[in-house]
């Protein structure tokens, strides 16, 4: 499905992701952990496609194709869908006709027509209660004004609705009540399937409670510095990241 | 060079073949003050970043007897028209044979502005024709003085819910450049109800300039919705003065929509001449191509607890230029005025121009006003989070410009103008 090779990619000249590799096959679930600032969001932003990421070397292989060559809208054409860390609010555009431009952009690329009115609201109602999502949220402008927490069971709404073969989600679970958190990792789990792959960024073993992962991987300093089984998640949890950063840095060098 | 010689031959014939009176005086006037003034040069500080006068280097045609096809009014009928008194001006001249007065003479009244200066509204034609000058002094304000002819009266009576009056302003601009100076006096009368809306059309592919002056009086308890929708052709030039005065306490609610034309100037003036007026005013330019619109507007408080607000917003692209001039004007009897002025722009190209100048005169001490005014870019972020769901970039900048636009187009209030100017709107942007 996925297969990153030795990504780098900078930031206003300055490198952040330095040599990344991961393969995610179909149906897998991974999760990404790490210490803030280590990179995960950039790699989730490079593999969106936002341009102010420079990829200075490296490869990505998306269900087939060379998805450095696509341009943002036709990744997410493709079947790649971004969960926001931070969900963008859009005054003024209206979520419900938002996400029936995103649906049917999508069907026009992959040569399908487009949902009719009551296909449309149909599904819509279906994905709503399928995350647990509220009417009056879709209703409004684009996250204006939403709870944090409203704002990310949006993008999982949204994942619902738009059917990706590969999920990435960034942070989803933070800021998350418990309850919301149950519903949301229900929600994705629901939406698990084996044609499915999901790339979880997470700092938290409560989300991998719900969602259990295949893969766990560390990344530090712009690099997967370890990687693992569910498991790895446990551990961390228990002594933290330094028993792994503190054995990269030495062979550092720092 | 600049070719004006021939409007004194128009003047001396209007004066020479009309009737005496009030009218052919202020023909007089008009005529002294354009020969005094000159066209507005951008040397004046009010015409800096609009050089009108490169308009003026050919001679255009003053055919006021020019005719249209029915087919070509029903064209641009705007919707709601089975409902409106629909009100036609061809190359400035106000056509009642193409007009439609579907109130009764209880709620409005259409006249011939000659006419109204001759008979019972002698008085009032006298009192408030004109009343513009005082503000705006300048070339242009003064030779639509100076040759007004075939003018409009309105007298706006009907109380129980606004009358609604559609003006069609038609330039016939097909057998040649075509200058129509349209004036207008417009009296919404005590507690009278309008809903006023203009709309421009050039005809023909030659070069048109409307030079227009329309006054409005409103008295006590009146309320008065005004709409200007400018989408003419590239070749269409126009200023556009619009001159609302509040004598009694009442209340004023103006959007200008400027999607297409020329070189624009907009002159919109409120003057708050009673005490306790309430006042709005609403603008939006989203401009492409070589399209030029100058925004000019004034809020001028003369009298104590009035309250205005004021928002203008804008796009320039390609090689368009914006300008917004907004004046507020508080005088020493005006204590207690709440005036507030907001101007958002967005740049879309490197070529196009964005100048905003706000002016606030302040002359009395116990007032609240307050301005801003900014000018940037469409928020990458939102761009990116569309487009991260498979929406297209053109499509996305779409979606942020309506989502721009929205807040101007709810203040138009009837439904049927909303949707038509959303419908043009949209389309102009996916252009
Ligand atoms: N636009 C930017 N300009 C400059 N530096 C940036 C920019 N975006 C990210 N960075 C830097 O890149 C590094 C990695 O940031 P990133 O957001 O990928 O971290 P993260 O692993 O997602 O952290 P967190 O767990 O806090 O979300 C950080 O040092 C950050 O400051
Ligand atoms: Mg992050």
């Amino acid at each position: 499905m996925l297969s990153i090779k030795n990504i780098h990619a900078n930031i206003a000249g300055k490198e952040i992701l330095k040599g990344i590799n991961l393969d995610i096959k179909a149906g897998e679930v991974h999760a990404i952990m790490g210490p803030n600032g280590s990179g995960k969001s950039t790699l989730a932003s490079v593999l969106a496609g936002r341009e102010e990421f420079e990829v200075t070397e490296g490869e990505v292989e998306f269900a087939g194709k060379d998805l450095l060559e696509l341009s943002t809208e036709d990744r997410a054409r493709e079947g790649l869908f971004l969960a926001f860390q931070y969900p963008v609010e859009i005054p003024g555009v209206s979520t419900t006709n938002f996400i029936k431009a995103a649906v049917n952009e999508k069907r026009k690329y992959l040569g399908q027509e487009p949902l009719d009115a009551v296909s449309f609201l149909k599904k819509m109602k279906e994905k709503m209660a399928l995350v647990e999502i509220d009417q009056s949220l879709l209703s409004r402008s684009i996250n204006e004004g939403f709870s944090g927490g409203e704002k990310k069971r949006n993008e999982v709404f949204q994942m619902a609705m738009l059917e990706p073969k590969l999920a990435i989600m960034d942070e989803t679970d933070s800021g998350l009540d418990i309850d919301a958190l149950r519903i949301v990792a229900n929600g994705i789990n629901k939406l698990r399937s084996p044609e499915r792959s999901i790339l979880l960024i997470t700092h938290y073993q409560r989300l991998l409670d719900y969602i259990q992962p295949d893969y766990v991987h560390v990344l530090y300093k712009g690099r997967i510095v370890r990687s693992g089984q569910k498991e790895l998640a446990l551990e961390l949890e228990e002594k933290g990241y330094d028993f792994i950063t503190d054995e990269v840095d030495l062979s550092l060098g720092l | 060079m600049e070719s004006t010689a021939y409007f004194k031959d128009q003047f001396e014939q209007l004066q020479q073949t009309g009737p005496q009176g009030t009218i052919a005086g202020l023909r007089k006037e008009g005529f002294e003050d354009f020969n005094g003034r000159g066209l507005p040069s951008f040397r004046d500080e009010e015409w800096k970043y609009t050089n009108i006068s490169t308009l003026f280097q050919q001679e255009y045609n003053l055919d006021g007897e020019a005719g249209i096809e029915p087919s070509e009014l029903d064209a641009i009928r705007l919707p709601g028209h089975e409902q409106a008194n629909e009100l036609v001006f061809v190359n400035g001249i106000f056509k009642a044979e193409y007009s439609c007065i579907r109130s009764g003479a209880n709620e409005l009244i259409v006249m011939p502005l000659q006419q109204a200066a001759e008979g019972e509204y002698k008085t009032l034609v006298e009192t408030h024709l004109n009343q513009s000058a005082a503000y705006i002094k300048d070339g242009l304000q003064a030779l639509n003085t100076a040759l007004i002819y075939g003018g409009l009266f309105i007298h706006v009576l009907k109380k129980q819910e606004p009358v609604q009056v559609y003006v069609y302003h038609i330039l016939e601009a097909a057998a040649g450049p075509v200058l129509a100076q349209p004036r207008s006096l417009i009296y919404a009368d005590k507690g009278a109800q309008l809903q006023l809306t203009e709309s421009y059309t050039t005809i023909g592919n030659a070069d048109s300039l409307n030079n227009q002056v329309m006054e409005v009086v409103v008295e006590e308890n009146a309320y008065v919705e005004y709409y200007k929708l400018q989408n003419d052709n590239s070749n269409a030039s126009q200023v556009s003065t619009s001159h609302i005065r509040q004598i009694g306490r009442s209340y004023v609610h103006t959007v200008s929509i400027a999607l297409n034309g020329g070189m624009v100037r907009n002159n919109m003036n409120l003057v708050l001449d009673a005490e306790g007026n309430e006042s709005h005013m609403y603008g939006l330019y989203l401009l492409k191509g070589k399209t030029h619109v100058d925004n000019h507007t004034l809020i001028d408080n003369r009298k104590p607890n009035c309250f205005s607000n004021q928002l203008y917003k804008g796009i320039a692209d390609d090689s368009a230029t914006a300008v917004f001039n907004g004046r507020i004007m508080v005088q020493p009897d005006a204590q207690k005025t709440n005036a507030y002025q907001a101007n958002k722009n967005i740049l879309r190209s490197d070529l196009a121009t964005i100048n905003a100048k706000p002016q606030l005169e302040i002359f009395a001490d116990d007032v609240k006003c307050s301005h801003g005014c900014t000018v940037g870019q469409l928020d990458e972020e939102a761009l990116f989070y569309l487009r991260a769901r498979g929406i297209s970039k053109e499509k996305a900048e779409v979606m942020l410009l309506q989502a721009f636009a929205a807040d101007i187009l709810v203040q138009i209030k009837p439904k049927a103008l909303r949707e038509h100017a959303e419908k043009l709107i949209d389309k102009h942007l996916s252009l």
